[in-house]
């Protein structure tokens, strides 16, 4: 077992982030849509919608990063380091946009500035992740197992790009959730918005996938060698496949498939991150097994993530069932 | 003038963690209140403890969301700034981290959302079921938290090589020495900060004579929470301190202005410690009590600093006066408890009003003792972040110094305004205090914001002043 210990971790990083990405993505979504609306009541019926759910949600955000430090302590090392402002910014952009959820219903009448403060906080979060996830890919200058570069490294313009790539994803996920989570107006509207979201996505997921293949030989080879190619290829396809059918979705009225289908968009992006980068944690030097803890600690750890996390999943999927159904305009979880 | 990295690391990661601790020592406490609360409702049927309940899960909301936000500034912040120690460390500490996400965090943030928003959507007795888990999940939480704190004070159940620790014996390592009465100490800590923060909420209302009936059960239960915590909380820190006697004798030295150790040890009262000279200046000290206090024994005696290396010796100032600090207050909440009991036997509780206007400035003795606390242990703790494994100066990041000071100004500015400004709608919501009877409760109830509640709250409060001549 203990040859596999790595990979089940890497396996169980990547569904953190992956959970993070959907479940805090949505939320962070909808805040970013608030400016295409001035209407108070379609904002609140916006956050309600979120309200019980953005707790939990941020929650695999931290283990996410603690798994990284359990299971792979040097890459966590070397990543914290090299992404510290934008890991910092981050952090301050959710100090803001989890406060507001709460201030600006105190704030009311005058509650713009809170407004402001859930979207900008969630901007600057999710931006972030976007630079962290595309600095990352490109790779991090590492000597003697430690960062060994400047403090604006990640600052590059395919980094930047992804921050974009990052930013209207979670927003397209906050448009579907509120198709699916919504009636009238706000619905409508949310609709529109998701119709020019989608073609943003498809533009930036092509983006990223043709500019890491074109500049790095390494990712070029592992997609485009044989027999890689044909095993690969449908990566790329169902990706298309799946974007042109949210797309004909939000056309023809459909309420939980463009959410469904935004979702599958993400794990294929994730997907064809993990495929570039395998088997490195810190492109392009250290890979899972050198950066994986001893196979004491990951043993020690997996055995409770496995008891744990089947019951993490049971309870969050009874609180989203409890919590089901449409919201209406003016209707909160009272 | 050249920054100084490590200097401003440590500033940012003392400030991080004072914000910090204030919000769970208060939740850990105020979670178990609230599943009390709904348990005696269940039990009793008296609407009163229904509208408690609801008071104290409206003000528990907003405490937690800010505990949650500033909580996961830390678990970020182990990487960002102390690189070398995650590394160091990180086979040994890390696991512990991880098992507080995964049986506290997920379960107190999930359940939270039932606890809340649950009212209309769930029946009463699963509202008690979450606010009980999440109740629990505060309380693992501590003991995850306090286990890795532990372990960095008192490493035990690993080895050491080429400057990495392995771990060797889990249990040894999660149950280390020092554990159990830190963990006893700090837990006790959370919930005599809560009781006080309820009495002098209660004591607030019942001298404005509002809320009578829900502010004398309120006063009732945290007094004789205090009265049994309290002198509780002397015994176990008592213990606490023997054990620091024994496993990180350099801390207990700093702790009681104790250099010279070849003499009998006077208890140390005042003095403003002079590491450069090696003793104290205007000393007032009661000769052999302090020998008597920890090695329980006249005469006793105990390691002075003077046995220590210059460069293993805890900084002195900041540890000897916080530990004056938090006696003191520890000494006033044992009054408080006992003054307290001795007026609920003779059935005055509720008219002495000079106790009750006592209690109601009390609410911050908890912070305080516990932010004091905190100051003793990882101050007495330096020069090392993991005793003899690693030094702090050894285990800061590779990032430049100025990336530093950006980022400690953004936090302390953040910080100040978003939390100041939170604190402020905490005691907006207690001067409100609770809405009374379920029918009331009924046509207005839990709002799904919490914090939204403290609006009319606060409104109300400051209408009520300004009507006032």
């Amino acid at each position: 077992m203990e040859p596999y210990l790595p990979v089940i971790w890497a396996g169980v990083i990547v569904v953190a982030v992956a959970m993070y990405v959907i479940l805090d993505g949505f939320d962070l979504g909808i805040a970013l849509l608030f400016p295409t609306t001035s209407d108070e009541a379609e904002r609140d019926q916006m956050m309600n919608s979120v309200a019980p759910f953005w707790d939990g949600n941020e929650t695999w955000l931290v283990l996410g990063g603690g798994g990284l430090w359990v299971a792979f302590p040097l890459a966590y090392s070397i990543i914290m380091p090299a992404f510290y402002l934008p890991v910092i910014a981050m952090l301050l952009g959710l100090v803001f946009r989890g406060v507001a959820f709460e201030f600006r219903w105190v704030a009311k009448p005058s509650h713009l500035p809170w407004d402001i403060a859930f979207f900008a906080g969630s901007l600057v979060a999710a931006f972030c992740q976007g630079v962290i996830l595309g600095g990352l890919v490109e790779g991090v200058a590492v000597a003697n197992g430690a960062f060994a570069g400047g403090p604006f490294d990640w600052a590059s313009p395919f980094a930047l790009m992804c921050g974009c790539a990052v930013t209207t994803g979670y927003a397209l996920l906050g448009a579907t959730f509120l198709v699916m989570k919504t009636e009238g107006r706000i619905a409508d509207h949310a609709r529109q918005i998701a119709k020019r979201l989608i073609i943003a996505v498809l533009v930036f997921m092509a983006a990223v996938s043709l500019w890491t293949a074109l500049s790095s030989e390494r990712i070029a080879e592992r997609w485009f060698s044989l027999p890689n190619l044909v095993w690969l290829a449908p990566v790329p396809l169902v990706t298309a496949l799946v974007g042109f059918g949210v797309w004909r979705s939000l056309e023809r009225g459909g309420e939980m498939a463009p959410f469904a289908g935004t979702i599958a968009l993400f794990l294929l992006g994730l997907l064809g991150l993990a495929i570039s980068s395998y088997p490195f944690i810190v492109p392009p030097s250290v890979t899972l097994y050198d950066a994986a803890a001893v196979p004491a600690s990951q043993m020690f750890s997996l055995i409770g993530a496995m008891i744990t996390l089947p019951m993490v999943l049971a309870y969050t999927v009874f609180v989203y069932w409890t919590f089901r159904g449409k919201m209406r305009p003016g209707q909160g979880y009272h | 003038m050249e920054l100084d990295g490590l200097l401003l690391a440590r500033v940012q990661m003392a400030l991080t963690l004072a914000f910090h601790i204030l919000f769970p020592a208060f939740t850990i406490g105020l979670s178990a209140y609230i599943a009390v609360l709904l348990a005696l409702w269940l039990r009793t049927g008296r609407d009163v403890y229904e509208s408690l309940a609801r008071f104290w899960t409206k003000v528990f909301a907003v405490s937690f969301a800010m505990g949650v936000v500033s909580g996961i500034v830390l678990s970020y912040q182990f990487g960002t700034n102390w690189s070398r120690f995650s590394v160091a460390v990180g086979n040994v500490v890390a696991p512990l981290i991880g098992y507080e996400v995964l049986t506290a965090f997920f379960l107190e943030a999930t359940f939270l959302g039932i606890m809340l928003f649950g009212w209309n959507r769930v029946p009463p007795r699963l509202i008690l079921v979450a606010a009980s888990l999440v109740a629990l999940g505060t309380a693992i939480s501590a003991f995850w938290i306090l286990s890795a704190n532990s372990w960095m004070h008192y490493p035990t159940g690993h080895e050491v090589r080429d400057g990495i620790a392995y771990p060797v014996d889990w249990l040894k390592v999660v149950f280390s020495p020092t554990f159990p009465l830190r963990f006893a100490h700090m837990l006790t800590a959370a919930y005599l900060t809560t009781a006080f923060v309820v009495v002098a909420t209660g004591a607030r209302h019942l001298l404005a004579g509002r809320h009578v009936e829900a502010a004398r059960i309120m006063v009732k239960m945290g007094v004789g929470m205090i009265a049994i915590v309290a002198p509780l909380q002397l015994v176990i820190g008592d213990h606490h301190g023997l054990d620091t006697a024994e496993y990180q004798p350099a801390k207990l030295a700093a702790m009681e202005g104790h250099w010279d150790g070849s003499k009998a040890a006077p208890l140390v009262l005042f003095g403003i410690p002079n590491a450069a000279a090696e003793r104290n200046d205007y000393e007032v000290a009661i000769p052999n009590l302090g020998g008597l206090i920890i090695a329980h024994e006249w005469g006793g005696r105990y390691p002075g600093l003077k046995e220590f290396e210059p460069k293993d010796r805890p900084p002195v100032l900041m540890p000897f006066f916080a530990f004056r600090l938090m006696v003191g207050i520890g000494v006033v909440m044992i009054a408080a408890g006992l003054v307290g009991a001795w007026l609920m036997a003779r059935r005055r509780l509720f008219e002495a009003r000079w106790y009750l206007v006592w209690q109601s400035w009390m609410w911050p003795s908890g912070f305080l003792a516990i932010l004091a606390g905190w100051t003793v242990t990882e101050v007495g703790r330096q020069p090392w972040v993991v005793t003899g494994i690693l030094r702090t100066a050894d285990a800061t990041s590779p990032v430049v110094a100025e990336s530093i000071a950006g980022t400690l100004a953004a936090f302390f500015v953040i910080y100040a305004v978003v939390f100041g400004i939170g604190i402020f709608y905490v005691n907006r919501l207690l001067v409100r205090g609770p809405t009374p009877g379920t029918t009331a409760a009924a046509e207005e109830p839990l709002t799904n914001r919490p914090i939204a509640a403290a609006l009319p709250g606060g409104r109300d409060a400051i209408d009520a002043r300004e009507g006032q001549p």
